[in-house]
């Protein structure tokens, strides 16, 4: 059933040549914010842990829990499997906590240093309200919008610590409590020892474990039964102190009846060094609850011989745990040297639905393994995996899908697409696509394609005017369309721009 | 009139690796306000001029020159060319999958404004204007939703082609076998959309294999274009004399 493709020729030497001269300055969000940093120390032992557990005033359950993490962690070994090639991460080299000394919390968006402030509006991140009231450009004639224009509450995380909540009061009318993680931990622990964990245990995979013994802050969301969150709930990652490994650690709980749209977005300053990111999000839906979540990602890939981006490792798992709950997950990467990335569902409620859409760009030398796993435990439930590729330069882009039917799970259902797009001749699409049926009645669909940007395609759009860059993002675009169709309105505006900055000088 | 597209012996070859000649020494001038057709057996290389004068990669000119108004074609990228009003109604429209009508033709509208320093158009008078040409070539507001080319027929993509056409406006237009594909009512159609944008100012370049279309576009020249060069010129009247005699009593005639 597995498809491993990879295409070679060319689309002509012009095109090749220009792919190599590719040049990383493209990448905007390039420059760091000299702010002091308190940082762990160097290294991880059970006194980081602590150390980083004491910074934050923890309870002694979740410092237990996080030195069960690191016991488990000593005996893991690194996973391998993935289509992706990367230098060791040196575990001992990194620091674990990064903190900005001015003081973790703030009490309004005031007291937020300058720089910081700063750091934001580089990046075009909309941090005030007034900014983040702000309307969209869009396309009067599609029907989108006439849409009204969401607002949206942002969290933002800079490196490791929330330093600014927006929007918290008329959240907390509606009963929705959106806030650091650090900070449910005391104001919420009931909710926090139910439900963390609980999705991605511990023990799940190297870089999770690692996550729980260490991980610094990150956001919490729950939504109470029948509330349906009055906005979109927002967080900015932003890594910027030297060497600091990424450990957010996110916790969405909608429960029955509540629903929730989260946006995540990335992006991260260039840096020498190649800066881990093992991230752990957890999605909880019980009865009749629905989460979206969007990422859009755009973290370093590294200069153009792939020295000095992101490596980007993160666990992200949706538990629809009750009856006709819904999850989906739709995400545009377009950044990152290495993403090892399968945000996956676990259909454990009847009827419940998964869904997962996701285009991954890879240009220069990047490399991605991404895809998904949709689990079916129960009945009746189904699942919908689009998959959009783009591969250009040197890169290699691999879907990696898992369907999974249990048992119990009569009449699951199953759709899966996966499309790869490659922009010139040196660049690899491999789909990779695994079914596990133990059940008779299970109906799957699967299709793949790949295509080329054709030469007939760009000369076409040319003629009538638009320049090759252009050209290169429109047909791309169009490519993803059936994806982009699925993220919120601002996001899908802003993804379309990332796209064109990740693919500048892919064609020549 | 002054010459509006000059043609000097162009010297032309297709292909990357084993370059082939195509074109042979092409002259030929159009005057403003004037539509000429170029007619010609199968291979003679009429798309080929079509492709080197908005300049397709692969098709390069060895020598001779293409001027439009005076400026250098040869030395413009094609969105550039596009952009001084040169448009091409494609033989075979190709398929752009996820880009609806509306959308590519707003992006191109806008980039040709852009480059010629004019403000984008506003989305009312964009929709508007494309409801009024919609409406003349029979295309329905629902085509226009759709990814451009894509799984329309071929005459539908032909009318497509002319609807763009009537969007940007060019100020000389090559129509290539823009009638291939089309049944009576549709043709009168397109040569009526065609008709529209007739004036002093503009020119245009019809290639087409039959005199059909010429009795709804009425060219004021027609020449006969034979091994890559025009073999022989005159009035609507040698339109109607290759239709009864056919290519080869003509082109055996000048040869
Ligand atoms: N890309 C190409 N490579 C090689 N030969 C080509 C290419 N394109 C066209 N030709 C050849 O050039 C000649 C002229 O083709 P064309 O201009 O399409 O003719 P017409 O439009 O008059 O029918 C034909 O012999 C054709 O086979
Ligand atoms: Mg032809």
């Amino acid at each position: 059933m597995a498809d491993d493709l990879r295409v070679k020729d060319s689309i002509d030497k012009d095109t090749v040549a220009a792919a190599k001269a590719l040049e990383s300055d493209n990448y905007e969000a390039g420059f760091s914010t000299d702010i002091e940093t308190e940082f762990a120390p160097q290294g991880l032992s059970p006194d980081t842990v602590r150390f980083i557990s004491s910074k934050k005033e923890e309870p002694e359950w979740l410092l237990e829990w996080r030195l069960k993490a690191y016991e488990r962690w000593l005996t893991m070994e690194e996973p391998d499997w993935a289509m992706v090639q990367y230098d060791p991460v040196k575990y001992q080299d990194i620091h674990y906590y990064a903190a900005p000394k001015a003081g973790a919390k703030y009490d309004s968006i005031d007291d937020v240093p300058e720089e910081i402030l700063e750091t934001y509006k580089k990046l075009g991140i909309p941090l005030r309200e007034a900014e983040v009231l702000l309307g969209v450009e869009g396309a009067a004639e599609t029907a989108a919008a006439a849409r009204e224009t969401p607002r949206v509450a942002v969290d933002a995380v800079f490196d490791s610590v929330s330093v600014a909540t927006t929007f918290r009061e008329e959240l907390k009318q509606a009963g929705v409590i959106f806030m650091s993680i650090s900070e449910a931990v005391h104001e919420h622990p009931e909710l926090v020892k139910k439900y963390l964990g609980s999705v991605v245990p511990q023990s799940d995979n190297f870089f999770a474990t690692l996550n729980s013994a260490v991980f610094s802050d990150g956001t919490f969301v729950y939504v109470p039964p029948g509330v349906r969150c009055p906005m979109e709930l927002s967080t900015y990652f932003r890594m910027n102190a030297e060497n600091t490994g990424q450990f957010e650690r996110t916790l969405i709980v909608a429960d029955k009846g509540a629903y929730v749209s989260y946006l995540e977005g990335c992006t991260a300053p260039m840096r020498d060094e190649n800066q881990l990111h093992a991230a752990v999000v957890e999605l909880v839906a019980l009865d009749d609850a629905e989460i979206k979540y969007s990422t859009v990602q755009n973290w370093w890939p590294g200069d153009e011989n792939g020295k000095g981006g992101i490596y980007n490792f993160v666990t992200k798992r949706g538990d629809c745990r009750g009856v006709r709950s819904k999850i989906s997950w739709t995400q545009v990467e377009t950044g990152s040297a290495v993403t090892w990335k399968y945000p996956s569902c676990v259909l454990r409620g009847d009827d419940s639905v998964g869904e997962f859409y996701s285009i991954a760009v890879t240009n220069g030398r990047q490399m991605a393994d991404t895809g998904t796993k949709m689990i079916h435990l129960g009945q009746r439930t189904r699942s919908r995996i689009i998959s959009k590729g783009i591969s250009a330069g040197r890169s290699d882009n691999t879907y990696r899908g898992l369907v999974s039917i249990h048992g119990k799970a009569e009449q699951a259902r199953n759709f899966t697409q996966c499309d790869s797009l490659l922009i010139g001749g040196d660049c690899g699409a491999h789909t990779v696509p695994y079914v596990e049926n133990r059940c008779a009645d299970a109906q799957l669909e699967h299709e793949a394609t790949t295509t080329k940007l054709s030469e007939d395609q760009l000369f076409y759009v040319r003629q009538r005017g638009i320049g090759e860059e252009e050209a290169v993002a429109l047909l791309v675009n169009g490519f993803v369309r059936d994806v982009l169709q699925h993220l919120p309105m601002e996001f899908a505006v802003e993804a379309q721009s990332l796209l064109k900055v990740s693919l500048e000088g892919s064609v020549g | 009139m002054p010459v509006m597209l000059e043609l000097k012996d162009l010297i032309a070859s297709v292909g990357d690796d084993e370059p082939k000649t195509i074109l042979n020494g092409l002259s030929l001038n159009v005057p403003f306000g004037e539509v000429h057709a170029i007619m010609g057996p199968n291979g003679a290389g009429k798309s080929t001029l079509s492709y080197v004068l908005t300049g397709r990669h692969g098709y390069d000119v060895l020598s001779g020159k293409a001027l439009l108004d005076g400026d250098d074609l040869l030395e413009m990228d094609p969105e550039a060319r596009a952009a001084a009003g040169l448009f091409l109604s494609f033989q075979y429209p190709v398929e752009i999958p996820g880009v609806p009508v509306m959308t590519f033709v707003r992006t191109a509208m806008n980039a040709q404004r852009a480059v010629r320093g004019e403000p984008e158009i506003s989305a009312p008078d964009f929709i508007k204007q494309a409801r009024l040409v919609a409406n003349e070539l029979k295309l329905t507001p629902d085509m226009l939703m759709r990814p451009l080319n894509v799984g329309f027929s071929g005459g539908e993509k032909k009318r497509l082609e002319i609807f763009q056409m009537r969007m940007l406006e060019p100020r000389f237009a090559i129509l290539d076998e823009t009638d291939s594909g089309l049944d009576i009512d549709a043709l009168r159609t397109v040569a009526e959309g065609v008709n529209v944008l007739r004036d002093e100012k503009r020119g245009m370049l019809v290639i087409t294999h039959y005199q059909r279309l010429l009795d709804y576009i009425k060219p004021d020249k027609v020449h006969v274009l034979s091994a890559g060069r025009i073999i022989t010129s005159g009035g609507p009247e040698l339109a109607l004399r290759l239709e009864k005699e056919g290519y080869d009593g003509i082109v055996g005639e000048a040869a």
